[in-house]
């Protein structure tokens, strides 16, 4: 059910803000402060549109806690070998899908540029974010950020989230 | 000199010494590559196209490929699989489009000539013509324009497609070592839990190397070190098929001793006692096989590796796309059984593999910086030693054998000699 129009404006404006703070943590690399956005008991998703469409299950990235998350960048700096690259992600705009008491849904288009250290960029992933965020705290944070992505080849690979 | 004595030459150089070489033009020269799909890829081997399961009910189809050439693999109204070159009879259109779907049959968008499943030519639009006028010549024989169709064998639900009247049958081209451990991991019927799709800036032979390499592993891919999925120490073997084409290898995390693997790791970046996971939950799976076995690489010539890793079930196709690179196809799979908590284990351990994977993700980039540091490369050689050189079985993991056998096989199937 959508909330009254000024309500909705300003949880919209709450949703677009998460997002690019989200967006800017990554592309930034500031990497240690982007589980932070999210509850502790919080689901985070990166996969493929050919997966998501069918229902299966297979994610290339599946967290169900904080904690994986933050394994996840220690696992980066510490343990993985990638190619040295940034991340410039565009977000669309965020369009509040739903909103139930404290927690809103809600959907960005999301394009996520590549760097690698030759200077060329390349569009390296490009999908949706579908979101539930929750409001009920000082600042909303990620109940569950779910990217499905269009880019069904993974250039390389992934080390870094979507 | 006469092609003999060059051959016998270039033979020399490639073995001499204690270890194999291997001329780096054959990942970068497109000669060998044009060479390659004649010979492996069209020639007298099998190559993986599907698991039964993602062509589970009659008119199911999926398409992909056999070195770079375009296949679709259906099931048909009789239960049976047929696998059939993508390309129309007619003027050489992709005659299926998406990846996979279900139909009653195929047919090509551009003239609608139209195929059974099993790609026989079952129509042609205005074949008489219209109004008495056009139509196809009267000694046109459907029977003659079907879709070129290959031979198709199946071992424990894995499809596999042949160009070649003459390849030996599929369990013998396979062996009874990598019959078993097919059987093994395929022992009941699977459910497919999705494909990721890997693209990999480098030659697809070097990832054939990677996966008959157990000495990169736990040097690589620090993460399978520190947690002990799979060290070097473990016990477990990296074995051949007689022909050597195969290569199975498989370790054993319960023989996992932290005071021994610290002392033969010493202060290698891979084992780092300070990485702890704040969720440990990720590791915790559920013994499946009564063998003990938790790691299992099976590199299939020329283009499988059907794997275990925990509970992680999966086999990956390698698709070249030109010298240069290659589409890896990871298409992971459970069983029909799994209960709910399995499913879950098997959806978290999945971070473990694949191209975003935790163990995994480094495959990409070591494939790469090969690519990128032989360039242009006429002369030099890599060096094969690690375990004797020569392509033998062992019953350690601090070997390159089946890397050897890899190569063997592909100088009997390509060359190695500079092409003419």
């Amino acid at each position: 059910m959508l909330a009254a129009p000024a309500v909705r404006l300003e949880i919209q404006q709450l949703a677009t803000e998460l997002n690019a703070l989200y967006a800017e943590l990554i592309d930034d690399d500031r990497l240690e402060e982007w589980p932070d956005h999210f509850v502790s008991d919080c689901i985070y998703t990166v996969i493929s549109r050919e997966n998501f469409e069918r229902n299966m299950d297979s994610a290339a990235i599946y967290c169900d806690s904080r904690g994986m998350l933050v394994d996840r960048i220690v696992s980066l700096r510490k343990a993985n070998i990638f190619p040295v690259h940034a991340y410039r992600h565009i977000l669309g705009p965020t369009r509040i899908v739903s909103v139930t008491g404290a927690l809103a849904k809600a959907q960005t288009s999301y394009a996520v540029l590549m760097t690698r250290t030759d200077g060329r960029t390349t569009i390296y992933n490009s999908g949706k974010y579908i979101d539930e965020i929750d409001l009920s705290g000082e600042r909303p944070m990620f109940r569950s950020k779910i990217a499905v992505f269009d880019t069904n080849l993974i250039d390389t690979m992934m080390v870094r989230p979507i | 000199m006469t092609d003999t004595v060059v051959l016998a030459e270039n033979h020399a150089k490639t073995t001499n010494g204690t270890g194999r070489r291997v001329p780096y033009r054959v990942f970068t020269d497109p000669e060998y590559h044009t060479r390659e799909q004649e010979k492996i890829f069209q020639g007298d081997n099998w190559s993986f196209v599907a698991l039964e399961a993602e062509i589970q009910d009659a008119g199911d189809f999926k398409s992909t490929f056999i070195g770079e050439t375009p296949v679709i693999v259906t099931r048909a109204a009789d239960g049976a699989v047929h696998v059939v070159v993508n390309r129309c009879a007619h003027r050489g259109a992709l005659v299926c489009r998406e990846l996979r779907g279900n139909r009653p049959n195929l047919e090509c968008v551009y003239h609608q000539w139209a195929y059974d499943l099993a790609g026989n030519l079952i129509g042609v639009p205005f074949r008489r013509g219209l109004k008495g006028q056009g139509g196809m010549p009267g000694d046109f024989d459907m029977k003659q324009h079907g879709l070129k169709q290959l031979r198709v064998g199946i071992v424990g639900g894995l499809v596999f497609a042949s160009f070649s009247q003459n390849v030996v049958p599929l369990d013998e081209f396979l062996g009874p070592l990598v019959v078993e451990h097919i059987e093994r991991i395929m022992h009941k019927p699977i459910k497919v839990l999705g494909d990721q799709r890997q693209y990999v800036h480098g030659n697809w032979k070097l990832y054939a190397e990677n996966t008959r390499d157990p000495y990169h592993a736990s040097l690589l891919h620090l993460f399978h070190n520190t947690f002990g999925l799979y060290r070097s120490t473990q016990t477990g073997k990296a074995l051949m098929d007689t022909e050597k084409r195969h290569s199975l290898l498989y370790s054993i995390a319960a023989s996992n001793d932290e005071t021994a693997d610290k002392q033969a790791y010493g202060d290698s970046r891979t084992f780092d006692t300070e990485f702890k996971l704040q969720d440990m939950s990720l590791l915790k799976g559920r013994q499946e096989f009564d063998d003990g076995i938790t790691l299992v690489i099976l590199a299939v010539f020329p283009n499988l590796v059907l794997q275990q890793i925990q509970n992680t079930l999966a086999v990956r196709q390698i698709v070249p796309k030109g010298q240069e690179a290659f589409e890896l196809v990871w298409t992971h799979f459970g069983y029909a059984d799994d209960d709910a908590e399995m499913q879950a284990i098997r959806r978290k351990q999945t971070n473990l593999i694949g191209p975003a994977g935790l163990v995994s993700m480094e495959d990409g980039e070591a494939v790469e910086i090969v690519q990128n540091a032989i360039v242009g490369e006429q002369q030099a050689t890599s060096f094969i030693a690690m375990g004797g050189g020569r392509a033998e079985d062992a019953d350690h993991l601090v070997t390159e054998g089946a890397i050897v056998g890899f190569w063997d096989n592909y100088e009997k199937l390509v060359g190695f000699e500079t092409p003419q």
